[in-house]
Parts: structure tokens; sequence; C-alpha cells
């Protein structure tokens, strides 16, 4: 049974669109959670909210600077989740952090605190497939859609496990390397998006290096979509605050729509 | 027997595993198989072992020490990695795997560093073998181990600094990993300790456990049993692991010993950060703590796997000593052996030394994982006053 992620994803898709998920930092700064709902208004499918993590390996220095920061003003994972909890922003909301964030909590406690919190889905991206055992477990259990990265290093056959255990969507990563905005596309994206699409019913979507809406469009002919993360973050980080971020994920809309 | 193998997903019991992008997995089961096939091969075991005879020195001697063992009142014995080429442990683990990336085909090595001890043996190991070198330092070991960064660089690496979080190990590591998970093709990760994703923390230790079978025979030759008790101090755990190996099926007590500003085992709350499961120092979130410690190669919140699990079955024991305890040793073994050790293995002697009391007529072999050179800079700093004040010759 499909889940509020891929149902909203779906939609668009099916209505020959591109999906548009935005990736917010939880905690950073006092309006963030305004700036989820103007990142919804503005045409983003579905919202990541990111919980920071002390120690981020899969991220550049962006969203590891935003990390700190709202680290630093005293974000939490339980005050994050409070704040989402009633956002209502009319999208589904994906969480993503890393997993030891989860396995403190408990996973089945963390679980449940999403669900709670009204999220739909999560990536944990230092949680290969052969790991993922005792959380998606947890997660299915609770009805949380367990979104899996899809790497350009791994084998068809690989690709096609991780599709099959992924829910909501496959997350194919666009390039090797951290997260962060790149001068240019890397090649990787339509690589990793056409690979996924010939494995997979789910939508597909690309992130890792998409950092503006011309990238995007073009990281999205080969797939279904696109995350944009650094970008976004880095509005926040400048103080763009939620009109402005609205903004720049409204152009992200635009280009995408008009493609 | 020494140590058991992991089972095949890397787990030591219920620690360990491979907690990783999936970017890296291709790389880390490509790894893990080159080493099996590698250390299967005579070939590649002939070559390993006469690198680490002609080039780094082993066997490396066990010494007695007659004058600190009369003031401490048990049997004391040395294991002097302090001797070997490049100045510690490490360069037994670095060796072994950068011929395996050598084998591998790959042209450049990744690694972090906490004290530079591993930074300089990787760096060693690239210019012998002709193969490109980077090493990730956080800022405030830089500073506090200058030398070892400007050995690094004579030596052809590359050194850069690790600004993120504590600005120390763990934040190198971080570094070094987001390397890696950009240049995987390439690029082999040559990981300083018995930590990180399955392969290795099992892979390192076996680098290491030369060093444990020579002090079991060392050590039996001098005693003529196996000694009561053997002590290292724990960073992530490599040259505790290695010379436990050589121990674990004896009769003999093995105690661990971490800085008290970074006792992972100590503190025993499990995580997950860097690649595996392992006690690991963290608030009520899971946000990694900063470690605190005078010595820069044990400053790390974390622990190997395989220490967890030993800690957990029983068969190893932890311990943890101050700052002020670990500048006593230092000094102590300095005036008493005329042995300056690095800050790391003091560790270990700090806590014979404070419980000398349990210890009084037992034998003892302790790691001196480690030789001071690389630290007499800071230890100048923080004696001064006490040393170098002293009487003026008349
Ligand atoms: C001399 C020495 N001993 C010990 C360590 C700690 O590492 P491990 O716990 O892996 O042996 C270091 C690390 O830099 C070191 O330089």
């Amino acid at each position: 049974m499909a889940g509020a992620v891929e149902i909203a994803l779906r939609g668009r898709c099916d209505a020959g669109g591109k999906a548009l998920v935005p990736y917010v930092t939880g905690g950073l700064g006092d309006d963030w959670t305004d700036t989820v709902r103007a990142v919804a208004d503005a045409g983003a499918d579905a919202v990541e909210i990111g919980i920071p993590f002390s120690d981020p390996v899969m991220d550049g220095p962006t969203i590891q600077a935003a990390n700190d920061r709202a680290l630093a003003s005293g974000a939490t994972p339980m005050s994050i989740l409070d704040q989402v909890d009633g956002l209502d922003a009319g999208v589904p909301l994906v969480v993503m952090t890393y997993y030891n964030i989860a396995f403190r909590a408990g996973l089945e406690r963390f679980a449940a605190a999403l669900v709670d919190a009204g999220v739909s889905g999560c990536i944990l991206p230092d949680l290969p497939l052969e790991e993922t055992g005792p959380w998606v477990a947890a997660a299915d259990e609770a009805g949380i859609e367990t979104i899996l990265l899809a790497a350009p290093t791994a084998s068809d056959e690989r690709l096609s496990r991780v599709c099959a255990r992924s829910r909501g969507f496959v997350y194919g990563v666009g390039l090797l390397g951290v997260t962060g905005v790149r001068a240019e596309l890397a090649t990787g994206a339509s690589v990793i998006a056409t690979r996924l699409k010939q494995l997979t019913d789910l939508p597909v979507l690309v992130g890792v290096g998409v950092g503006t809406p011309g990238q995007a469009v073009e990281a999205s002919a080969a797939g279904d979509g696109v995350v944009v993360g650094s970008a976004v973050v880095q509005g926040m980080l400048d103080g763009a605050g939620p009109t402005g971020v609205g903004d720049l994920v409204a152009q992200f809309r635009a280009a995408m729509d008009a493609a | 027997m020494g140590l058991r193998d992991p089972t095949p997903e890397g787990r030591f019991g219920d620690f360990g595993g491979r907690y990783i992008p999936e970017t890296l997995v291709p790389a880390c089961e490509e790894l893990e198989e080159a080493f099996r096939e590698a250390w299967a091969d005579q070939g590649f075991r002939q070559r390993l072992d006469g690198l680490l005879a002609d080039y780094a020195g082993r066997p490396s001697p066990m010494t007695e020490c007659e004058n600190l063992s009369t003031e401490l009142g048990c049997r004391l014995l040395l294991k002097r990695e302090d001797l070997n080429h490049t100045g510690s442990h490490k360069i037994n683990n670095v060796l072994g795997q950068a011929l395996l990336a050598q084998r591998m085909g790959k042209t450049r090595l990744v690694a972090e560093t906490g004290a530079g001890q591993h930074g300089v043996a990787t760096a060693t190991a690239a210019a012998l073998l002709g193969m490109e070198c980077c090493v990730y330092m956080g800022e405030v070991d830089i500073v506090r181990q200058e030398l070892n960064v400007f050995r690094m660089k004579l030596l052809g690496a590359e050194v850069k600094t690790a600004m993120s979080g504590s600005r120390t190990l763990k934040d190198a590591i971080n570094e070094a990993m987001r390397d890696w998970v950009a240049t995987v093709e390439g690029s082999h990760y040559c990981l300083g300790s018995v930590m990180g994703p399955h392969p290795y923390p099992w892979m390192v230790r076996r680098f290491h456990e030369i060093l444990g079978s020579e002090a079991r025979e060392q050590s039996e030759a001098i005693l003529g049993v196996a000694p009561d008790v053997v002590t290292a101090c724990v960073g992530g755990g490599s040259n505790a692991i290695g010379i436990f190996s050589g121990f674990v099926d004896a009769d003999t007590e093995l105690v661990g010993v971490e800085p008290a500003g970074g006792a992972a085992v100590g503190r025993g709350i499990p995580g997950v950060v860097h690649g595996s499961q392992s006690y690991l120092m963290q608030d009520e979130f899971g946000q990694v703590l900063e470690a605190e410690s005078i010595s820069a190669g044990l400053d790390y919140p974390g622990v190997g796997p395989e220490h967890s699990h030993l800690a957990a079955t029983g068969r190893a024991r932890y311990e943890s000593v101050t700052d002020a305890e670990v500048v006593e040793a230092f000094q102590l073994l300095s005036r008493t052996e005329g042995i300056i050790p690095a800050l790391e293995p003091a560790h270990a002697l700090a806590w014979v030394s404070r419980d000398r009391a349990s210890l009084e007529g037992r034998s003892v072999v302790l790691n001196l994982s480690g030789r001071g050179d690389k630290d007499v800079a800071q230890m100048m700093d923080i004696l001064n006053g006490e040393i170098l004040d002293g009487e003026e010759c008349s």
C-alpha cells in the first residue's frame, strides 16, 4: 500500500510534471517552520526536514554550517518534532537525519515520534541496505516510509535490491560526493536516474549536487524529479527568510514546469 | 587461539557492522574481498613481513623495567613499539593497508590523524610505495602536534585542516570519509585504528596481531609463563587489540586504559558513528560529545567495536586516568628508565602507577605504543616552571 509520500509524488508525475522535494534544516532560526510552509506553498510536492546530527558525513559545508547553527541554538530532535507537530504544511513531510539519532531514541520510539509529529517518511543516509533491518521493521510497523539512497557506485543487482526495499521514492545520488551546490550538474545525475528508472516503478528523484533551477530541469529529465538541499539551506543561512526561500523554490517549480 | 573473526556482517557480538553511505558500500565490499585474498596469499604475506622486518625494524624488543618495577612493586615489562620506524605501532597497519591498496590498483591514500603518528606512518608508506597521500587533521591537533605536521609534509603528503566540530580526531575522520565518498574510485581510505565500517576493525586488528604474538613469546621467555596482566592505552584501540590478541587464550587479565575525558567504554552507552556500532560518548539525543584529553591520539569519543565486545563479555576491562595522572606517568618513565613515552601509552602507565597496590607482586606487560618525541614541546609548556627552573649549577 502506497504511503503519503509516494502518493503525492506519483500525483505530480501522473499529471505530467516533475516532483520537487526541497530540504529545510530543522531548528535553523526561529522561523524555520514558516519556511517549511512557504516552501510547500511555492510548489514543493513534499518537504524534507533535516534533524541536525553532530557528525554528518554525507553533508558538505553548507548543511554542516546549518547543523552547527541549529545545534548551537539548542535544537534537539524532540524540539524539532514538537514544532513539526501541527505545522500543517499541506504536503507530506520527510525527516532526514543520521542513524544514531534514531538508535539513541530507540527505533520504535523514534518511529512513533515521527508518526505523532505527522511525518510520513524518513531518510537515514548512513544506513545502507544491509543494516536497514531493525529500522525498517520499526518504521514499517509504524507506517513510516523509509526512503533509501541509491548510489552511482552500486551494481544494477544492488540497485534493484535497494529499489525493492525503498518506500516513498528512490533517492538517486547524483554524484560521487557529499551534499553541496556545484557550478555544473554532474553527468552522473542522468546516469543514475536512467539506471534506476529501468529497475523500479517507484518515483525516482535525484539529489546531491542539484543546486539551480537549470540543474533541476536537467536532472529530472531522465527521472521523476529532484531533491534540492544545499541551495535552499544556503538561502536560510543567508537570512532570506521564509519569503525569500519560498521565492527560490518557486523558481525551481517554474523552471521544472516550463521544461 | 586468538581473537575470533567477526560475523560475515562484520559483527563482534552486538557491535561493529557497516554504517556508511551507500556510495561507500561497494568499496568496503571490494576491500574485504581483496584483504581476504591477500591475507591468504603467501606472496603478499612475505612482502609485508619483509617490510615489517627490514624497513620498520620488527620484531620490536621487550624491555624489563628493573628500576620502575622496584618503585611500583610489580614486575613491569614494556613492549617497545616506540622503537619502530616512525615511532609507534601505527606502521604495522599502514604497511599492510598500503600494500593492499597498491594491489587493488589504488594510487592515493587518504587518512585521518590525531597525534599525527598515523598520518606520519601513512605518509611514510606512500613515499615508499610511490603513492599520493592526503592526511586530514583537526585544527587543534595541528597546533599541538606541529612537528608531525612538518614531518608529513617533508614526506610529501598533503595535510588538510579539519575545521568542523571539535577540530580534533573525530572531525578529521568526518573529513576523510567525505573525501573518500568523492574519490572512492582511485583512493583507498587508510583508517588508523580498529574502528570504522567492516572490514576495517577486523583488518586493522589482523595487521597488528604481530605485536601481540611477539609480546607473548617474549614475555614467556622472560617470565617463564604468560604475564598476569597486559595493559595498553585505548583511543580507537588498535595498539590495545594488537597486544590483547596475543594473550586472549592465556590466563591473563587484559586492561585497556582510556582518558577520563574520552572514556567511551567507561560510560557504556552504545551508539553508531563512523561506520560501526560501539560504545560512544553522546548526549541523551544521540549527538556525539567532544572528547577532552591531553593526548591528541586518544582524544576520541568512540572506541573500536571489538573492545566494546570484549568489555561486554568481560574478557577485558577498561579503566580511565586523568590528564594529571598522565603527566606524572610521562615523567616517571623518563626519570626511572630513560624512556620518554608518548602521552598515549603514558595513560597505561598512569593506571599501573595508580593501581600499584592491586598489582603488587604481579607481572605486567605494558604496550609502549609510541615514543614521546612528538610530545616534548607540549610537555615543555605544561611542565614549564616545574622542571626548567631547576637548580642552577654552582
Ligand atoms: C603512540 C600512540 N598510541 C596510541 C594511539 C591511539 O590509537 P589506538 O588506540 O588505535 O592504538 C596513538 C594515536 O595517535 C598513538 O600515536
